[in-house]
């Protein structure tokens, strides 16, 4: 250790002024890039919830997409049994989204979704593709259970799991 | 404890415990890889939505965290060999990049084939998948200028500045799934812990460790490489029994 | 839905072994390969190398 603490005092100048160089180059970065990304927010957003198509953030005339939950109750399939009709929602807005289509595994009821399409003059987006957005969450189906039948008993009390599932963590 | 680190940071000593350490990583690497393969597809159960398609997360999460990790290794090792002239980082760093390219090309593959079932799409540009691509090109960015340059001192200093200017994407790909909305999930590992069930959690860290293990062993391989190539001029590599054989 | 499509959610275990895992470890493999044979041919250039010199000097 004290040999390096010589060596430093000896050469400290060049090393010190590459070091600085180094670091006033990276923070220097680090800022023009945050700069980029803040300006650019929206466009690396993948898609745009409803709220923000109802605040006109969304571009019109062209297709872009939309992110959000499936509505429980509102997935409705038509006669021809490929074309389905649902709402996307963010619990402040809603659009509603037909599809016709192979709908992906994960697409279900209150869960995530990205439609992309265009929204015509009826407020319905025409959707050319549907995309499940899944959470961070993983767990065996009793533990999943359990924690839905501890959200049904809305907070009354710490429901018991069944044996064998370990105690599921609640989603933090 | 007075351990002289310095000692270890001059090649000709990092050499030989380079070689006595590799085995021992390498093994223990072989054993966690098992152990964490059979943990992930034995014990581990189904998930509640997935079914079996996310335990190719065992793969995956270790591949990315790690991809980003090296970088930021890299990046360092650069770093310091650009303020200290020291001979080691700059070979530490070249010997990191190839290792970090192909953990950030497992990652983006097997990030495909989870997506393609799941999402129904093998690859969309959301700011997660895009800045993981973008860290792949930074290592292969980095390899061929690395390669493009004859004198190795040279081509150190320009190599280190593109992997540290390079190293404000990882924590744009990590913070991207916050930042933005992403069609990728949130983190599962959080800092204040994780929600994940119990035996996936095994295996995800076993799978983890195993790969970085792999990955400090064939990085260290790799550095002998390049110390043996740089240094033959030198009287302690002539010297080597290997060499003298 | 195409063949794959309804492949991998038939054999979801072999969809993951073959296209993740045995990908990944292939990938391993040939990395584990490539630094062996570069410590190889690193290791024959050195001596050959050596060899000249011992050869060029009249040491000995």
């Amino acid at each position: 250790m004290r040999k390096m603490k010589q060596e430093t005092r000896n050469n400290m100048k060049p090393r010190q002024k590459r070091f600085v160089f180094i670091a006033v180059a990276v923070a220097a970065l680090a800022l023009v890039v945050g700069l980029v990304l803040n300006a650019l927010d929206k466009n690396v957003s993948l898609y745009f919830t409803p709220t923000q198509v109802f605040n006109n953030e969304a571009p019109h005339g062209r297709s872009f997409r939309i992110g959000g939950l499936v509505e429980e109750g509102s997935v409705k399939r038509q006669m021809d049994g490929l074309t389905v009709n649902f709402v996307i929602t963010d619990q402040h807005k809603s659009i509603p989204v037909v599809f016709k289509g192979i709908l992906p595994d994960l697409f279900k009821e209150g869960k995530g979704v990205v439609a992309q399409g265009k929204v015509e003059a009826d407020g319905v987006m025409h959707a050319e593709e549907v995309l499940a957005k899944h959470d961070e969450n993983y767990m065996p189906p009793e533990a999943a259970d359990a924690l839905k039948k501890g959200e049904a008993a809305n907070a009354s009390a710490v429901t018991a799991t069944p044996p064998g599932a370990p105690a599921a963590p609640a989603a933090k | 404890m007075a351990i002289n680190w310095f000692k270890y940071s001059a090649p000709t000593t990092f050499y030989g415990l380079a070689g006595k350490l590799i085995p021992w990583f390498a093994l223990s690497a072989a054993i966690l890889f098992a152990i964490g393969l059979y943990i992930g597809f034995v014990v581990a159960p189904v998930d509640a939505q997935q079914g079996e398609f996310y335990r190719i997360i065992f793969i995956h999460v270790p591949s990315s965290i790690i991809s980003m990790f090296l970088y930021l290794i890299m990046a360092g090792y650069a770093a310091l060999g650009l303020i200290f002239n020291t001979r080691l980082s700059a070979m530490m760093a070249t010997a990191i990049a190839p290792t970090g390219a192909l953990f950030a090309f497992i990652s983006l593959w097997t990030g495909a084939l989870w997506g393609k079932p799941m999402w129904g799409a093998w690859w969309v540009w959301d700011a997660r998948l895009t800045s993981e691509l973008i860290l792949l090109f930074l290592y292969l960015g980095y390899i061929a200028l690395h390669a493009s340059i004859d004198d190795p001192r040279r081509a150190d200093r320009a190599s280190a500045l593109l992997a540290i200017v390079g190293s404000v994407n990882v924590p744009i790909i990590y913070f991207s799934v916050q930042w933005w909305n992403t069609l990728h999930q949130g983190s599962t590992i959080k800092f204040t812990g994780t929600s994940m069930h119990i035996a996936m959690q095994q295996a995800m860290f076993t799978m983890l460790a195993a790969c970085w293990l792999y990955a400090i062993a064939v990085v260290l391989a790799r550095v002998r490489s390049i110390i043996l190539e740089r240094e033959k001029h030198t009287l302690w590599i002539s010297e080597l029994p290997e060499v003298k054989g | 839905m195409s063949g794959l499509d309804i492949w991998m959610r038939e054999h979801t275990l072999a969809y993951i072994w073959l296209g993740s895992y045995a990908v990944a470890l292939l990938i391993f493999a040939i990395e584990i390969a490539m630094v062996i044979h570069k410590r190889k041919i690193t290791l024959q250039q050195v001596r050959l190398m050596r060899d000249a010199e011992d050869e060029a000097g009249d040491e000995k």
